[in-house]
C-alpha cells in the first residue's frame, strides 16, 4: 500500500471535478426543471401568461345583455359574439377607448350561408345573388335573430351597450 | 474598465445567481386553476362543420401564427364513390377563407374535417424531444418550451398528424396549446369561442359534469389514427373510414 499515494490523489481530482459539475449543475438546471416531469415547469406559467384576445361571449354578455336576450331566442342562439365581431378582449378591457369595428353583414354571411354541396343538408343555405340579387342581407335579417318576422324587440343590428 | 482577479470572483457568481433566475422564468400566474383536476381534450362533430374557417383565423389571431403555418386547419374531403380508398383532399390556405363552392349534383359525398393537435395522452412527439423542450403537461397538454427548443425538428417528423411546424422566425418548434392561456382562466379555446355551428367543443374529461361523457356514451365516436395508439384526445364524431 505504501505507493497508493497516486491512487488517493487521482480519486482526488474526481471528486473535485464531480463536486464542480455539480454545483455547475446547480446553476444552470432553472429551478423548476423535474417539477411535473422531464422539463422546466415554469414553461406552463410562461405558456399560460399569453395575451388573451378573443374575450369570450360571458364577457362581452356583461355589458350587452341586450343583444344576446335578442340572440338567445333566435337562430344564432350558439352563435358567439366574437364568431362575427371579432377578437375584442381589447374593447373588454378598456370599453371607452377601443370601439369595434362594425363587421360587413354581407360578407360575413355569405361565409356561412352561401350554398355549397359541400356543407351539411341541414344547414340553411342561399346563393347570395339568386337570394337577394345583391341587396344587403341586413335589409331584410337582423343578425343576432335572423329568421324574418322574429322577436327583435331589444336589439338593434348595429349593438352597442344600453 | 479593468476587472481585477479578486472582481472577477466575486461577478462570477453573482452572475451565475442571475442567470439562474432568467432561467427560471415566470412563476404560474392562475391561482384558481388547480393542474391536477384537468385532463383536456376536444371534440369535434363533423356533420356540424360547415368549413366556413372561423377557427382557423382565430387561432391565427389569438396565437399569432405566421401566415401559412397552421396549429389548426379544416380539411374538405371528397369521397367519390368509385374510389372510396382515396379521398380527393383539399385544403385552400388552411381553410383560412373558406372552401369553392361545390355544384349541386355532383356525385360522391363531401365533409370537412377540422384538424389540431390531439394531444395524445402517449404522444410520439414528446418522446423524441433530445432536450425535454416538449412535453404533456399534468392536465394533459402537449406544450413546447420555446426557451428550452433547439429546433432540431425531430419532433415535426414524430408527429403522425402533421400539426407542428418550425416557426419561421423564432426557429423553434410551434404548436396548437389548446389555448392554455384561455382553458387555465376558465375560458375555452379561441377556435371554439369562434365556431359559429358548436362543431367544436373543448371537452375536459376529468370534470364530471363535462357533456363530453354524456356525448361520448350516445355517439360513434373515433379517433385519427387508432393504430397507432397515441392516446389521441381529439374526439371525432361522424368520422368517415377513409379520413387519414
Amino acid at each position: 500500500m505504501k505507493d497508493a499515494g497516486h491512487l488517493f490523489r487521482f480519486a482526488g481530482l474526481f471528486v473535485i471535478a464531480f463536486l464542480v459539475f455539480w454545483v455547475i449543475r446547480g446553476y444552470v438546471v432553472p429551478k423548476s426543471f423535474g417539477e411535473y416531469g422531464h422539463y422546466r415547469g415554469a414553461a406552463l406559467g410562461d405558456i399560460a401568461a399569453h395575451a388573451i384576445k378573443f374575450a369570450g361571449h360571458e364577457t362581452c354578455e356583461t355589458c350587452h345583455s341586450d343583444v344576446s336576450d335578442t340572440k338567445t331566442k333566435g337562430a344564432h342562439a350558439h352563435v358567439n359574439c366574437e364568431a362575427c365581431h371579432g377578437a375584442l378582449a381589447n374593447h373588454a378591457n378598456d370599453p371607452t377607448s377601443v370601439t369595434p369595428v362594425l363587421p360587413d353583414a354581407t360578407v360575413l354571411c355569405a361565409r356561412c350561408h352561401t350554398a355549397s354541396a359541400a356543407k351539411p343538408k341541414n344547414f340553411p343555405q342561399v346563393d347570395p345573388q339568386d337570394h337577394s340579387g345583391g341587396v344587403a342581407c341586413k335589409t331584410c335579417h337582423n343578425p343576432h335573430s335572423p329568421v324574418i318576422g322574429a322577436d327583435t324587440s331589444t336589439s338593434t343590428a348595429a349593438g352597442g351597450a344600453k | 474598465m479593468k476587472i481585477s482577479r479578486r472582481h472577477l470572483m466575486v461577478l462570477l457568481p453573482a452572475a451565475a445567481v442571475a442567470w439562474k433566475y432568467v432561467m427560471a422564468g415566470t412563476p404560474e400566474d392562475s391561482p384558481n386553476y388547480t393542474i391536477a383536476g384537468h385532463w383536456w381534450g376536444m371534440l369535434i362533430d363533423i356533420p356540424k362543420c360547415i368549413g366556413c374557417g372561423n377557427c382557423v383565423r382565430a387561432c391565427q389571431t389569438e396565437n399569432d401564427v405566421p401566415d401559412g403555418f397552421f396549429r389548426t386547419w379544416v380539411e374538405r374531403y371528397h369521397r367519390s364513390d368509385y374510389y372510396l380508398e382515396n379521398p380527393e383532399v383539399i385544403s385552400p390556405d388552411g381553410g383560412k377563407e373558406g372552401f369553392p363552392v361545390v355544384k349541386e349534383g355532383v356525385e360522391g359525398e363531401y365533409f370537412f374535417v377540422p384538424k389540431l393537435c390531439n394531444h395524445c395522452a402517449d404522444s410520439p412527439c414528446t418522446q423524441v424531444c433530445p432536450v425535454g423542450a416538449t412535453f404533456i403537461s399534468p392536465d394533459g397538454v402537449v406544450l413546447i418550451d420555446q426557451t428550452y427548443c433547439l429546433g432540431c425538428a425531430y419532433c415535426v417528423q414524430a408527429c403522425p398528424y402533421g400539426c407542428r411546424y418550425i416557426h419561421p422566425t423564432k426557429k423553434v418548434a410551434d404548436k396548437c396549446t389548446l389555448c392554455y392561456h384561455r382553458i387555465t382562466k376558465g375560458l375555452t379555446t379561441a377556435c371554439c369561442e369562434a365556431c359559429p355551428t358548436g362543431a367544436r367543443q373543448l371537452a375536459d374529461l376529468k370534470n364530471p359534469n363535462d357533456p363530453i361523457h354524456a356525448f361520448l356514451k350516445t355517439h360513434t365516436v373515433q379517433v385519427l389514427k387508432p393504430q397507432m395508439a397515441t392516446g389521441a384526445k381529439a374526439f371525432y364524431n361522424g368520422l368517415d373510414g377513409s379520413v387519414r
